[in-house]
């Protein structure tokens, strides 16, 4: 009904073909959308079939956890103020892994921008090859990177900081050289004029225009970073993360420990998201948010 | 006057620009000596395990194969990587092992090592090393002088470690090992009559008939498990499909509610921002350790902690992009006496759709890595066989072909979404 009251005063005039085309449009979509939808169905089939437990079985149980969590944090509420300063040194690490990957991952990723920007590369010839080595560097999972890293340092902060570190100089490298490319060369030639060298060029040629959303994205992936050292503790990389797994591992009777942790990320994950989206809102003057690439 | 203030305001603004350049390069300086004391990063040199640097990174360039023999009985046993997985079928050995009575093997450059009764190693330029296992003990013989570094012996033990290869003897057991270079019986096992066949010769077995099986020889390698090893790729990635496609159609009407141009009434568009704030705040990690207590590991566990944790971001990112919509068009779909439902369909939709299904793309790529992270923690893919395969601490070649199976993974699910999201968007136009 609907597409005919639509295409209805066209078809008088352009005759049967824009009606025809749009028919066919139409067409292609449902079945896109049919063979989508199968995809999806028979995809989480496939999925619950693999899984060890089953989705209906695991659907009864789901509060399961979380309620004998809660349930002995509330038993020993007195103890909790305890346990968030016990663990609050754990989650300073895990905020330091991540502040300090961001950093160096920025400022590595801020000189590799400008060694893959065409325009401002002073070796051409590498930019192709550069760009690839960040294309691997951002598609290595964290995960990887870390383990194989304990296996050589052994646990701690600094493996999962040398892997978030790694997989950021590829995401902020690939990010800051679109930045870049949108950086008036104006200035650049200023001083290339004056004779100044290529670093003088782009430290106060290029930096000075595009350090606002350089900072905006190094902010987005501090956020991300933060979830990545809290996931990276987990299989052994020291923080937040180490103590969730020990407490975890523990089972019941520790819980309350648990929780206290869950509640310690929860907070740090919400106030570090708002603080950074209140900051990257006033860097870019409420202009269209950046795209994003985790 | 204006332009004496003009010139102060210039002046402030210039020297506040030299305190910063000067101060934020210094914060940062000092950010970085805390982080080196408060990660112990000197104490680095003292942690460090360089062994099993050196180990992980020949393993996984190169393989070692065992000839061993028992000196009780003098059964020789010769295996890739020392696995039973590995042997070679009693009475074959590869081409640099002669079996026979006394068993010889060549190293290559010279040495030569004979396993018997009488075990003797001929390293060029020192000279032969004979040992004579029985119950007393391994009765080496050296040659004149110094034992030189690459030797370790004594009474019941002897250990020599060349370029060539490394010789171990006890009491009750002779082993060598060689080192080859590439990651040896990848295609198929040794049990397998297609192994050690070239490209020519195995195509032209397949054209006679053979195909079947020698798929069936590579796909079921019980070295490299290629058949489980696809499975676990596609687990992740299914892991990946479903939570970012499901996140997607969970977070669709949930970002209308929260979208002020959609619900005038303040108390939904609050309940719905504050369910997004929670599924992202409390974030994968914990989705995952709660799912997993209750569904156990696998890819269903993996799939809905993703689903859960991108409703949040979806949710939120869907509902910033209804509340920039343009309210014309829909003004001009109503104008034409639309229902509401056909205003959403040929007002809203076309509009917001490919920014949505871009966005929805853009997170693809990086849940196929979320997805291998899961699937560590939980169990589930390739970040189980990853995670197996560390924890072994020796199938290090294992290891590096996984992680180049997800590296490749992760890059064709890049090109396949930027693929699409072009195709989408321009085809929409």
């Amino acid at each position: 009904m609907a597409d005919k009251t639509e295409t209805g005063g066209n078809a008088t005039t352009d005759g049967g073909a824009y009606l025809e085309h749009i028919k066919k449009k139409r067409l292609m979509n449902f079945i896109m959308m049919v063979v989508f939808l199968a995809l999806l169905v028979s995809g989480f089939y496939t999925a619950d079939k693999r899984n060890a437990g089953g989705f209906w079985d695991g659907l009864s149980h789901i509060f399961d956890f979380p309620a004998a969590m809660f349930s002995e944090a509330f038993e020993r509420a007195p103890l909790m103020p305890g346990y968030l300063i016990k663990y609050f040194p754990s989650l300073i690490e895990t905020i330091n892994i991540a502040a300090a990957s961001t950093l160096i991952g920025g400022l590595l990723g801020l000189a590799m921008s400008l060694l893959v920007t065409r325009g401002f590369a002073p070796v051409p010839w590498l930019v192709n090859p550069l760009r690839r080595v960040l294309d691997i560097l951002r598609a290595i999972p964290e995960i990887v990177i870390a383990l194989v890293l304990i296996f050589m340092l052994g646990g701690g902060p600094v493996p999962a900081m040398i892997a978030i570190a790694l997989h950021s100089v590829g995401a902020l490298g690939k990010l800051f050289s679109e930045v870049n490319e949108n950086a008036s060369l104006k200035p650049v030639e200023g001083l290339a004029s004056v004779g100044a060298g290529w670093t003088q060029r782009m430290v106060l040629g290029v930096i000075p225009q595009v350090a606002p959303n350089y900072l905006s994205y190094a902010l987005l992936r501090f956020e991300i970073n933060i979830r990545a050292s809290a996931i990276l503790g987990f299989v052994g990389a020291g923080g937040i993360g180490y103590d969730l797994r020990n407490t975890m591992s523990w089972g019941i009777g520790k819980y309350d420990e648990a929780a206290a942790i869950f509640i310690l990320l929860f907070l740090t994950i919400v106030v570090v998201d708002q603080l950074s989206g209140l900051l990257r809102n006033r860097l870019t003057h409420g202009a269209a948010n950046p795209q994003v690439i985790l | 006057m204006t332009t004496a203030t003009l010139h102060a305001a210039t002046l402030t603004a210039f020297s506040r620009k030299k305190r910063l350049t000067i101060a934020v390069p210094l914060v940062i300086l000092a950010y970085f000596a805390y982080i080196f004391v408060s990660f112990d990063v000197a104490g680095l040199g003292d942690r460090i395990n360089l062994n099993n640097a050196r180990t992980l990174l020949s393993d996984s360039y190169s393989y070692k194969t065992h000839v061993a023999q028992n000196n009780r009985d003098g059964a020789i046993s010769i295996s890739v990587e020392g696995e039973r997985k590995g042997q070679y079928p009693g009475g074959t050995a590869p081409d640099w092992v002669s079996l026979g009575d006394a068993t010889v093997v060549d190293l290559g450059k010279g040495h030569v090592i004979t396993l018997g009764p009488q075990v003797s190693y001929d390293i060029p330029g020192y000279g032969v090393v004979t040992a004579r296992p029985n119950g007393t003990g391994v009765n080496a013989v050296f040659p004149r002088g110094d034992l030189p570094d690459y030797i370790n012996a004594s009474k019941n033990r002897v250990m020599i470690a060349t370029d060539a290869g490394r010789f171990t003897i006890t009491r009750a057991r002779a082993e060598v090992f060689k080192y080859s270079y590439g990651w040896e019986l990848f295609f198929f096992t040794l049990d397998s009559p297609y192994y050690g066949m070239g490209p020519v010769e195995l195509a032209r077995h397949a054209l006679s008939g053979e195909a079947g099986a020698i798929w069936q020889d590579f796909w079921t390698n019980k070295m490299w498990r290629h058949g489980d090893v696809l499975w676990a790729l596609f687990e992740t990635l299914l892991m990946a499909f479903l939570g970012t496609f499901g996140a997607a159609i969970f977070a669709l009407p949930l970002a209308f509610l929260a979208a002020r141009n959609f619900t005038p009434l303040g108390i939904f568009r609050f309940a719905a921002r504050r369910v997004f704030d929670f599924l992202r705040g409390v974030d994968g990690l914990i989705w995952t350790i709660v799912l997993s207590r209750a569904f156990g590991p696998g890819p269903l566990t993996g799939s809905l902690a993703i689903l859960l944790t991108d409703t949040g971001t979806f949710g939120k990112m869907f509902s910033e992009a209804l509340e920039n919509v343009d309210e014309k068009q829909i003004e001009g779909i109503t104008s034409t006496g639309a229902k509401p439902m056909q205003r959403y369909r040929f007002g809203v939709f076309p509009q917001v759709l490919p920014v949505l299904i871009s966005q929805v793309l853009y997170y693809l790529e990086s849940n196929t890595r979320s997805a291998t992270i899961i699937g560590a923690i939980t169990g589930g893919g390739i970040g189980l066989l990853l995670t197996q395969a560390i924890a072994t601490q020796k199938d290090w070649e294992e290891v590096t072909y996984y992680i180049v199976l997800i590296i490749l993974l992760v890059m064709a699910m890049d090109s396949l979404s930027g693929w699409l999201r072009r195709k989408l968007i321009k085809g929409d136009g």
